[in-house]
């Protein structure tokens, strides 16, 4: 079994095309406005809750919570698009499919957890003054 | 006085708390198993050296990348620890038979936690998944017209990182101690206050270091099956092993980085002292638990659907007919691939979450049921009006059909939250889970490799000890596990080492038996083996497809060239070799190409071993050690990658030689 | 026992194979996605596990008490400029231009390094002044996530000095580019998940 290298050019460099199409299939590219409009957004996307939380300007902390997550998603969803170039099309649609996937097993992890432990918490036996006062 | 403190402090840090008193000289039975261990080993050492086979063992074994010889390694690997865990199944058997009311049996407590903790740990660790590793890593590549997985590399190097696990497990036998927790090493028990030793440490990075490799593994396949599938070949048009290898690598690439990161934690909490799982502090050891199901759940699934994809394949072929209801079989496993997630619950009803959220984990866990239940189906509707042959794989399915649906009705009857409140921790557990997985992974393995064996070595297996084997094993099983459920319908709890009530003896008794049959019926494998090679000549498989498969492997040589398919397959149908057959498909007799393969590699196996003795130095506190060793890794990974001289080409004159020579022989076969 | 028809027609063979040496496509992107995919979950875990144990203080210091909200706002400029000015290499790279690409590259570097100092500093305090990841279930667990993300950081850096060295020996090869397309993904997924921690930790933290 020999040794061949043939398919590397004078610069070591990969001529051959077994590897698909240069970039890889579907390989999405950025674009200069791409970039600075994601990154513009997310600067716009996260300046404003930290502003929200850090001057107070709600009376409510509830509403405050609900729009920095909402802020959060939206900025999720720019990194998504404008950074990471999430389409549809990429390796055939199996990044969106494997992307969707996680996304449902997270929610499922998270909110699964969460909905759990606070019922078992509910079932445990309360502290008695005492003893609340006396937590370690 | 300070002289001797420094010379201490030298020590500690040197060997951490490693000691000479961490070797159990007081210990008979650990010390005869490394008597016994120790001259077979060294048996094994002399009879390779005496074949002068180090070389071939290294360059062409240890090093390779090549998808079937990994594959086989994998499956060696599981039968190895098989004996290991089976060991300490009969030992418990055995205990459990004495151990009543004044006698205390032969194992004192601590060491018979530490046996159903490891019996747990390496059955399905390391006998399951490398069984089902090893299975779809010979056949996927072959079934979909490819010529290796698309990470060769990493593919050697999933294995030895699950052989570094192993090995990290059998060396807690003879250096320190095993965890005595149980196979999930629930915390507060497995924390560092109720567990200082390093029982737990070696559990964890054991785990660790394997779940690595199972991860990378389930990304190598995944890539494989989407990208690398020959022409022609859609999804729907795949093998249904496939299609379960496909779901099966979707379940770990989903599952177990959740076993990593609770694993972690826990190694936080005893390591640096924080509080996830503390009984104080904050801490919450019921959250280890929902976690740690959260991976456990879907695992179950992981060893089971390639399991379903075996059988899918040898009733088709030993039914002389197409698979029945390929569709439905397809959404079947992606169903339960989906619901998975969704039940994992049920592990813990009475941990007190509560009747809604109980009464939900109950309702999804009986639905998971129903796509089984259409798939067994399926296989009867196949078989029925089919020409059946009861070849050895098809005596383990049969055993698996009539034996998993059994198994599946007391996880039904478990599914039910007022049921379980009775049945949880009970032996009725133990035998319910013990029903599916030797109903389902064990009698699916024996079946696979029955009926793949004469692909990997060109010879079949001697028939008369396959059916020893077989009917040593149901039986055994059946007597073994059936008074289980009698026992936990009385009330009998788990992992007892001793009982009071002398009336439940009998019932050990008959459970040892079924024990010793089981034992006898791994021994007739062996001797199948053996047999098997002795009488190679006579089993030989000539034309590569003695079964009449259905599948592209068969159309291959056995054992297939390196290569895999001199060319690329060109898929028009399902059962794409059958189709071939059908068609009147002609070998190509000239005009080959030369093949680019992927070169061998030591990188695999050296960084494995370094991480094994990472996970030593973390095991003993040897810090410098646990540094230095992953710094080398670190090291190691950054030197591989300087590395892009990978691939080298076969030559065409090669290819022709070896075709032609199959041609040849096929022609003498028709002739 | 299996047949072969004897029916020759030497067209029929052809359909049944492909006649050049076969290469399919290059799984690389797919598989590293696969991976980050698996990361993310390990983050899900870190996530549950800090939204069920972030409320037990232990009668000790809570997240008003302990987070700097500068220092994270600073922190975050860090890590958002560093995605783009990575994004600005990959557009050289594309360029072919290989100097550019390791400039652009290099500053990546220096503002994850900022990031990782920033936060090495702020571990430093919160230890120093008793709220180390012992305190209480709630420091593990923001030790633990945010902590974890840090070292994702960390070993994005070792690659990128890694690349940095291949790419200056090697150019921009095909399997070069490769590696960089995939330590983008990476360092873009890294500050997806930074998004989830400024937001889920420190802000509502801060606001409980």
């Amino acid at each position: 079994m020999s040794t061949v290298n043939s398919h590397l050019d004078a610069h070591g460099e990969d001529t051959r095309n077994f590897h698909g199409h240069d970039d890889g299939h579907g390989e999405a590219h950025g674009s200069f406005k791409g970039y600075v409009t994601g990154f513009l957004l997310s600067v716009v996307l996260t300046a404003i809750p930290f502003w929200l939380v850090m001057e107070e300007v709600l009376p409510s902390k509830q509403l405050t919570i609900a729009i920095v997550l909402a802020f959060a998603l939206v900025q999720v969803l720019v990194h998504m698009v404008y950074f990471l170039h999430m389409n549809t099309q990429s390796e055939g649609g199996w990044n969106m499919l494997a992307l969707i996937f996680t996304l449902i097993l997270v929610v499922i992890t998270f909110a699964g957890s969460l909905w759990v432990m606070y019922h078992m918490n509910e079932n445990m036996m309360p502290l008695s003054v005492h003893e609340a006062k006396n937590l370690p | 006085m300070t002289q001797m403190q420094d010379r201490s402090d030298l020590m500690q840090f040197l060997f951490g708390r490693l000691s000479l008193n961490a070797i159990p000289y007081h210990e008979p039975i650990i010390v005869w198993t490394f008597v016994g261990t120790a001259v077979l080993g060294m048996a094994v050492l002399a009879y390779i050296t005496r074949q002068r086979a180090w070389g071939t063992l290294w360059n062409d074994w240890f090093c390779s990348i090549d998808h079937k010889k990994i594959g086989v390694m994998y499956i060696v690997l599981g039968l190895v620890m098989l004996l290991r865990g089976f060991a300490d199944a009969i030992m418990m058997r055995a205990q459990q038979a004495i151990a009543f009311g004044d006698s205390m049996g032969y194992l004192p407590p601590h060491h018979y936690d530490q046996i159903f903790t490891a019996h747990g740990v390496i059955m399905i660790f390391f006998v399951a998944m490398p069984f089902v590793t090893g299975l779809m890593n010979y056949v996927v590549p072959l079934q979909i017209g490819a010529r290796d997985v698309a990470f060769p590399f990493l593919n050697n190097f999933s294995f030895w990182m699950t052989t570094a696990g192993a090995l990290l497990i059998m060396l807690s036998l003879f250096i320190g101690e095993f965890a005595m927790t149980g196979w999930l090493a629930y915390p507060p028990l497995s924390g560092a206050a109720y567990s200082p030793g390093v029982g737990v440490d070696y559990y964890i990075w054991g785990l660790q270091i394997a779940g690595v490799g199972t991860l990378l593994s389930g990304v190598n396949l995944i890539v494989t099956i989407v990208k690398m599938r020959a022409p022609g070949m859609t999804l729907m048009k795949m093998p249904v092993f496939t299609w379960t290898a496909l779901c099966t690598n979707v379940l770990i690439v989903a599952a177990f980085p959740i076993l990593t990161a609770v694993l972690a934690l826990l190694s936080m909490d005893r390591y640096v002292g924080t509080n996830f799982f503390t009984n104080d502090f904050g801490g919450n050891a019921m959250m280890y638990v929902n976690l740690i199901w959260i991976w456990g759940h879907p695992e179950v699934y992981i060893l089971i659907l390639p399991i379903f994809g075996v059988f899918s394949e040898i009733v088709s072929t030993f039914s002389g007919k197409r698979l029945f209801g390929y569709s439905s079989m397809v959404y079947a496993t992606v169903c339960i691939t989906i619901l998975s997630y969704l039940v994992w619950l049920h592990h813990f009803f009475t941990m007190g979450s509560g009747a809604s959220v109980n009464s939900f984990f109950g309702i999804t866990t009986m639905i998971i049921s129903i796509p089984t239940g259409a798939k067994m189906f399926n296989w009867l509707f196949t078989m029925y009006r089919g020409r059946i042959r009861f070849d050895v794989p098809m005596l383990w399915t049969m055993g698996f059909m009539l034996t998993f649906v059994g198994g599946g009705m007391t996880g039904v009857l478990l599914a039910v939250p007022p049921a379980d409140f009775v049945l949880h921790n009970s032996l009725f557990l133990i035998a319910h889970f013990h029903h599916v997985i030797i109903g389902g992974v064990v009698f699916g393995t024996f079946a696979g490799i029955n009926f793949w064996f004469p692909k990997v070595t060109g010879f079949k297996l001697d028939e008369f000890w396959g059916k020893v084997s077989f009917w040593f094993w149901i039986v055994g099983f059946y007597l073994a596990f059936m008074p289980l459920y009698v026992l936990g319908l009385m009330g009998v709890t788990r992992r007892m080492s001793h009982f009071t009530d002398p009336s439940l003896q009998i019932w050990f008794q008959i459970a040892a038996v079924g024990g010793v049959l089981v034992g006898l019926g791994i021994l007739a494998f062996i001797v199948q083996l053996v047999v098997s090679i002795r009488r190679r000549h006579e089993l030989r498989d000539k034309s590569g497809d003695p079964w009449n498969g259905r599948t592209l492997e068969w159309s291959t040589s056995s054992p297939p060239p390196a290569y895999n398919f001199a060319f690329t397959p060109r898929v028009h149908d399902q059962d794409a070799w059958w189709d071939m057959k059908q068609r009147g498909y002609q070998r190509p007799q000239s005009e080959f190409v030369p093949v680019h393969m992927p070169k061998n590699t030591a990188a695999g196996i050296v960084l494995a071993g370094i991480s094994m003795v990472c996970g030593f130095g973390l095991i003993w506190h040897i810090w410098w050690l646990a540094g230095l060793a992953f710094a080398s890794l670190v090291f190691g990974a950054i030197l591989h990658s300087f590395n892009y001289n990978r691939d080298y080409h076969i030559p065409a004159d090669e290819v022709t030689r070896v075709e032609q020579a199959r041609t040849q022989q096929l022609a003498a076969l028709q002739g | 026992m299996s047949t072969h028809a004897m029916s020759a027609n030497a067209a029929d063979a052809n359909d049944f194979i492909v006649r050049e040496d076969h290469h399919p496509e290059n799984g690389t992107m797919l598989g590293f996605w696969l991976y980050l995919m698996s990361d993310c979950l390990i983050f899900a875990v870190l996530f549950a596990t800090y939204g069920v144990v972030g409320s037990n203080y232990a009668a000790g210091p809570s997240p008003a008490d302990l987070f700097d909200l500068d220092i994270v706002a600073v922190n975050t400029a860090m890590l958002l400029l560093s995605s783009i000015t990575y994004g600005f290499a990959m557009l050289e790279m594309a360029r072919k231009r290989t100097n550019m690409t390791l400039v652009w590259l290099a500053i990546t570097g220096v503002f994850g390094l900022c990031f990782i100092g920033i936060e090495l500093y702020e571990f430093h305090h919160l230890i120093h002044i008793g709220a180390g990841p012992q305190r209480s279930a709630f420091l593990s667990a923001f030790f633990t996530l945010v902590g974890t993300h840090g070292l994702h950081v960390s070993f994005g850096l070792i690659w990128l000095v890694t690349l940095m060295t291949q790419v200056r020996k090697h150019g921009l090869t095909t399997e070069n580019r490769r590696r960089l397309n995939c330590l983008s993904l990476f360092w873009h997924f890294l500050d997806v998940i930074w998004i989830g921690v400024f937001t889920f930790v420190y802000l509502m933290g801060v606001l409980r």
